[in-house]
């Protein structure tokens, strides 16, 4: 009679200083991960108004390198990495051969013959295995850098003006979803322009050993900028308010990416097979039954994962993600619901403990910066 | 330190009798630990509600927690500025953050109730 083993949680390098800052400490994705700090709200005000620095040290990074490693990875996503600049970036998905959703990532091109992959915490093992085994017959190789990679990211309005004299890098030059190699807080980084919270700014990706200086100092240079430190509870409220979905709640195995509304990232033009390319085909093709949408509540009440939408009255859709959004002072969900009752203007229902809620389809997302 | 004229429950619930009626709400101790209250779900006025008996429903940020009722009795009156101003839930959970106000029905219902020294105990233990 023994429980089967459950890995004790990795601790990020960063914790002793998360402890030190007074955060919640919670194990996500089996690693032990600051939720929140002087509270979610506060963390998601100064995210949106100043700057927020963020611990994604859980992140999965996966190097691909060698003179194939492009068009490996072309027939291992669903998107076309070798139509990548150097220096530049794209969102993309792994998908099973039926279509549904391994994990979605972001692709970033480091040189000629080298790509990093960046995977979800709770899902880097299950994509390191899958591109090991779709890489085989390609001149590629994979390194699962993960635990020798720390991962700071500063995000909001400030950004720019925290990063910059801590870089030697022209941070300006820097495209959305572009990444450049340079030094920051004196130490070897790659920083991207890219995140996970509707706003500009910056992930910084550099060896676990030094990360912790690295930290130190954008939050020290931070705070007369009005910088705070973000746990995981404020990244979740400020990614869905940017409409952006979370694996394990919009995404996963069972769900392909149109009915997503992900449709666009699938390079279906590309040349050569790629896994999950004829299950795509054919979705592509006829159209999906259900289909990922914004709500916002009309009436009192929070919709939470997994509270059933209704049309007419009767159960026709599932919630996956909700809150109180703190920068629209109403409550706000992403919902999975038939494709005939996704246009944004119908009036739908979302059942809180019993009682129908009425809840209207909007367009994505619920949150823009402004330019 | 938790108010010493008030009785507890180890949900974390607060009572204050007055008269033959009580006032209800939840402690700081649970405030903290919900984070940013964002939504506070209460009855009408008029339900009976028995002692223990869920009467609704406080959310945070990340988090739906049911509420209990301390003692039983009829609701008398709810905190309507809850329905606007959820963060008094936070900002003052003693007094602007009340929830409930109970007619009582069996005052000997409160000797099961933890008094403030056992409250602080049970929340000092974690």
């Amino acid at each position: 009679m023994t429980a089967s083993p459950v890995p004790a949680p990795h601790p990020t390098p960063l914790l002793d200083r998360h402890e030190a800052l007074g955060a919640k400490i919670v194990d996500f994705a089996g690693w032990l991960m600051p939720i929140q700090y002087a509270g979610i709200l506060e963390e998601h005000r100064a995210t949106r108004n100043a700057a927020g620095l963020f611990d994604l040290s859980h992140m999965g990074e996966l190097v691909v390198e060698g003179p194939e490693a492009g068009v490996a990875l072309a027939a291992a996503l669903v998107t076309d990495p070798p139509s990548l600049a150097i220096g530049r970036a794209h969102y993309s998905m792994i998908c099973a051969e039926d279509g549904g959703i391994l994990d979605d990532l972001i692709v970033y091109r480091l040189a000629d013959e080298r790509f990093m992959v960046v995977a979800n915490a709770g899902n880097a093992r299950v994509v390191s295995d899958a591109l090991a085994a779709r890489l085989e017959k390609f001149k590629a190789v994979l390194d699962d850098r993960s635990l020798a990679t720390g991962l700071v990211a500063v995000q909001g309005p400030r950004s720019l003006d925290v990063l910059g004299p801590l870089t030697d890098l022209d941070l300006a030059a820097i495209h959305y979803y572009g990444i450049a190699e340079g030094t920051v807080a004196g130490v070897a980084a790659l920083v991207a322009r890219t995140g996970y919270t509707g706003e500009d700014g910056f992930e910084v990706f550099v060896e676990t050993r030094h990360v912790g200086q690295v930290w130190d100092v954008m939050l020290g240079a931070g705070r007369p900028h009005g910088l705070v430190p973000v746990g995981l509870g404020a990244r979740d409220t400020l990614r869905l308010e940017a409409g952006m979905p979370l694996y394990g709640n919009e995404l996963d195995r069972r769900t392909n990416p149109y009915e997503a509304a992900l449709g666009r990232v699938v390079k279906l033009g590309k040349r050569g097979p790629f896994v999950g390319r004829e299950a795509l085909e054919k979705v592509a093709r006829d159209g999906t039954t259900r289909r990922l949408v914004g709500l916002v509540l009309r009436e009192r009440g929070i919709a939470r994962h997994g509270y059933p939408v209704l049309v007419g009255g009767a159960p026709a859709g599932v919630v996956t993600s909700g809150t109180m959004s703190p920068t629209l002072g109403a409550p706000i969900a992403m919902a999975y619901v038939p494709t005939a009752h996704a246009e944004p203007g119908t009036m739908l229902a979302v059942e809180i403990r019993g009682t129908p809620v009425a809840a209207e389809v909007v367009p994505l997302p619920f949150y823009k910066r402004p330019a | 330190m938790v108010p010493v004229d008030l009785r507890y429950t180890k949900e974390h619930e607060w009572v204050r009798l007055d008269g033959d009626e009580a006032v209800v709400g939840i402690t700081a101790f649970a405030a903290d630990q919900l984070g940013d209250v964002v939504f506070v779900e209460l009855p009408a006025v008029g339900r009976a509600l028995a002692q223990h008996a869920t009467f609704g429903v406080v959310e945070s940020v990340k988090a739906v927690s049911d509420l209990f009722t301390p003692l039983g009795g009829e609701v008398v009156a709810i905190n309507d500025a809850l329905a606007g101003q959820p963060e008094l839930v936070n900002s003052d959970p003693y007094a602007g953050g009340w929830m409930l106000r109970l007619k009582v029905a069996d005052a000997a219902q409160v000797d099961g109730l933890l008094d403030a020294a056992a409250y602080e105990q049970l929340t000092s233990e974690g």
